[in-house]
């Protein structure tokens, strides 16, 4: 049953993908820019949450939620400090001041701990389920549903709430949107504290599955899940999950075959791929230019 | 509009202090880093310098900073002992950060400016080869405490690196090592290696190991390789599985060994696990878990419960400076100055040539990790220990003789 444990670890290699994908494209969808600190937000994120389960004894729980409401209030900041005065300049300026808050974060980190990693202490038990000779861990499992939690959880926000009808609405025209009396700062720091808050909860998430985290863990993941976000279509939500799962059971794919040192390279073919034959993506819509 | 602006300037002043912070950071590290540079023009004939080019930071930092524990150790006796034919030793330490290019820059800084007499050469290998071309022009003898790949010391063309030595035993009589204890000890038949594809130390390992195990009448029926700072190991470690090893061969550093022996566990491979020099490290331990550690076993250079006398009183002497047991790496280091002073002293001279010749020339010279005379290729013939991880602690397990 070697395929089914495959696909187990792809889908939860994926989950994490998709997490941090989502931010990249709520934040992409409502203001064009590809947010590249949204990697280090997720480090930040499963710093804080090591912190809150090695240094103060929390659960999984209390430390995923500490986690998440510091790293949306941090994105917050970054969005109000570094994004807020360039939302009229040239969309590479505010790409380029992305990369650099993106250093700065790494490097603000790196000076005040070092840069040696840190083991997460193991907080949820860890059991193996045998289901058809496939080993699932307990933790696996409970990170899917957590996953799969927020996922809903976000849906909801976006669909049936006030600010969710905000964001498509300043996604859709900002311009539009402010005539309406909608309040457009506003919404753009709520997508990104909602964005931000999910990168940390796939920090705390990564942290306890994976063990080892160190201040250049978001460069990598960062990467992968801005692939994930345009192979499903940078903008669209469902396409971030969708685009993270396929991303993740892809890479194991390649490793299962017996490839395991050309997994980097598979999602950046994808990558490159995408652009060329279907740049909106899977679930992209065909975007109209604005005249 | 005054609020904004008030704003404004609270943001633009929080970005400058930044900026700022971070430039004082870069300019703080160069500082402690390069801690040497003050004593470097002031040259007196009664201090005989060792310079130390280590991982002080990096990702191998647990190496380099051990080594050089140990050496401090060894430095301070002999200081407190009156010194190498008088002559009181200083330690000149530079940190290389784990990279090639630093460490040849960290060679040049100690070989010009320091002057120094000796050098301790880097932890890992690759760093060790990157120093070798600085220490043979500037005749500067330079032994490392655990650069263990062969072309160390022997480049491919067969010719000797003149001026570099080495404490540690090398790659392929680890492989070898391992190969026999997992066929006589462990009665392992089917075997699969796992190797860090990066780094010439593994891929070593891994060779001779295979040349081993297969004439010891074993199959290798998997062989996979990682990428240093992958985090995902499963879909290999699956496909392992599926092979069905009774004996997986991981040769690595432990960063990644952690990882990998942990999510081995947790997909259910029992099968016993042995790795080499590279996993020992405190960090291992968390990364793993102890109870996924159980039944797993390493080569190494020595063991802090070794029954020998002259180990238990280094053991009690380091954990008296230092208050922890020393690790192999911290036994390396301070094995590596004491190697430097017996070569210094038959010498009889600071003079580099005169220093070469007499390492090369070394013999029945007893230190920590064992006994050894150095062969013609600049390698020292001394016993591996074996050790078994038991509930997260390192406990000996044998002693093989080469």
């Amino acid at each position: 049953m070697e395929w089914l444990q495959q696909l187990v670890n792809g889908i939860s290699l994926g989950s994490i993908y998709a997490l941090i994908a989502l931010g990249y494209t709520m934040v992409y969808g409502i203001i064009k820019l590809i947010n590249f600190a949204h990697g280090d937000v997720f480090m930040l994120g499963a710093f804080i949450g090591f912190y809150a389960i090695a240094r103060w004894d929390l659960g999984f729980f209390p430390a995923l939620i500490i986690a998440m409401l510091l790293c949306a209030i941090i994105g917050v900041i970054i969005e109000r400090v570094a994004y807020k005065r360039l939302r009229n300049a040239t969309r590479i300026a505010a790409l380029i001041t992305a990369i650099g808050v993106s250093l700065l974060i790494e490097n603000t980190v790196i000076y005040f701990r070092g840069a040696s990693p840190e083991a997460y202490p193991e907080v949820l038990s860890n059991k193996s389920i045998s289901i058809f000779g496939a080993n699932i861990s307990s933790q696996s499992i409970m990170i899917l549903g957590v996953t799969i939690v927020l996922m809903i959880l976000l849906q909801f926000i976006v669909h049936k709430t006030k600010i969710g009808k905000a964001m498509r609405a300043v996604s859709h025209d900002p311009d539009a949107a402010r005539l309406m009396g909608i309040n457009v700062d506003n919404t753009i720091s709520a997508t990104f504290a909602i964005g931000s808050a999910l990168a940390g909860a796939a920090g705390v998430i990564f942290g306890v599955y994976y063990t080892r985290i160190d201040p250049l863990m978001g460069v990598l993941p960062g990467l992968k899940a801005f692939v994930a976000a345009v192979l499903g279509g940078i903008g669209s939500i469902p396409g971030a999950m969708v685009g993270g799962l396929v991303l993740g059971v892809v890479e194991t794919v390649v490793s299962a075959l017996g490839y395991s040192l050309w997994r980097d390279a598979a999602a950046f073919v994808i990558l490159i791929l995408i652009l060329i034959l279907k740049p909106s993506g899977i679930f992209g819509k065909n975007t109209r230019e604005k005249v | 509009m005054a609020e904004k602006k008030t704003l404004k300037r609270f943001a633009s002043l929080f970005l400058a202090s930044t900026l700022i912070a971070g430039a004082l950071a870069a300019c703080s590290n160069e500082g402690t880093t390069k801690e040497s540079g003050g004593s470097s023009s002031s040259e007196s004939s009664d201090v005989i310098k060792i310079g130390a080019n280590l991982e002080l930071s990096g990702p191998v930092a647990s190496y380099g900073s051990s080594i050089g524990d140990g050496a401090e150790l060894a430095v301070e006796e002999i200081n407190a002992a009156g010194g190498i034919d008088g002559k009181q030793v200083e330690l000149v330490k530079v940190d290389n950060k784990s990279d090639n290019a630093e460490a040849t820059n960290a060679a040049i800084k100690l070989a010009t400016q320091d002057k120094v007499t000796a050098m301790i050469a880097p932890a890992t290998s690759g760093n060790v080869i990157a120093t070798a071309q600085i220490a043979n022009q500037n005749k500067i003898p330079t032994v490392t405490a655990s650069g263990t790949a062969p072309n160390v010391t022997e480049n491919a063309d067969g010719t000797i690196n003149d001026y570099v030595f080495r404490t540690c035993f090398i790659d392929p009589f680890q492989g070898v090592v391992a190969a026999n204890f997992a066929t006589s000890e462990l009665g392992a038949k089917n075997v699969a290696i796992y190797a860090d594809n990066a780094s010439d130390y593994a891929k070593g390992l891994a060779a001779s190991f295979k040349e081993q195990i297969e004439a010891n009448g074993g199959t290798v029926v998997a062989e996979e390789a990682y990428v240093a700072d992958d985090t995902d190991f499963k879909s290999t470690l699956t496909r392992i599985k599926s092979a069905n090893p009774d004996f997986v061969f991981i040769p690595g550093y432990y960063e990644e060994v952690g990882l990998i022996v942990k999510q081995a566990r947790e997909l259910g491979i029992e099968a016993p696990l042995m790795g080499a020099d590279g996993w020992d490290s405190p960090t291992l331990v968390e990364l793993a878990g102890a109870e996924a550690l159980n039944n797993t076993f390493i080569t190494n250079h020595y063991s802090s419960q070794d029954p020998d006398e002259t180990i238990q009183g280094f053991v009690d002497a380091f954990e008296a400076k230092f208050s922890e047991a020393p690790n192999a790496f911290h036994a390396l280091g301070y094995d590596t100055v004491y190697y430097l002073k017996d070569a210094i002293e038959r010498a009889g001279s600071t003079d580099g040539e005169a220093i070469q010749k007499a390492l090369a020339e070394t013999k029945d010279l007893s230190l920590i990790t064992g006994t050894f005379s150095v062969d013609e290729k600049h390698n020292p013939v001394k016993s591996a220990t074996v050790l078994e991880y038991v509930d997260g602690n390192q406990e000996f397990n044998s002693k093989v003789n080469p």
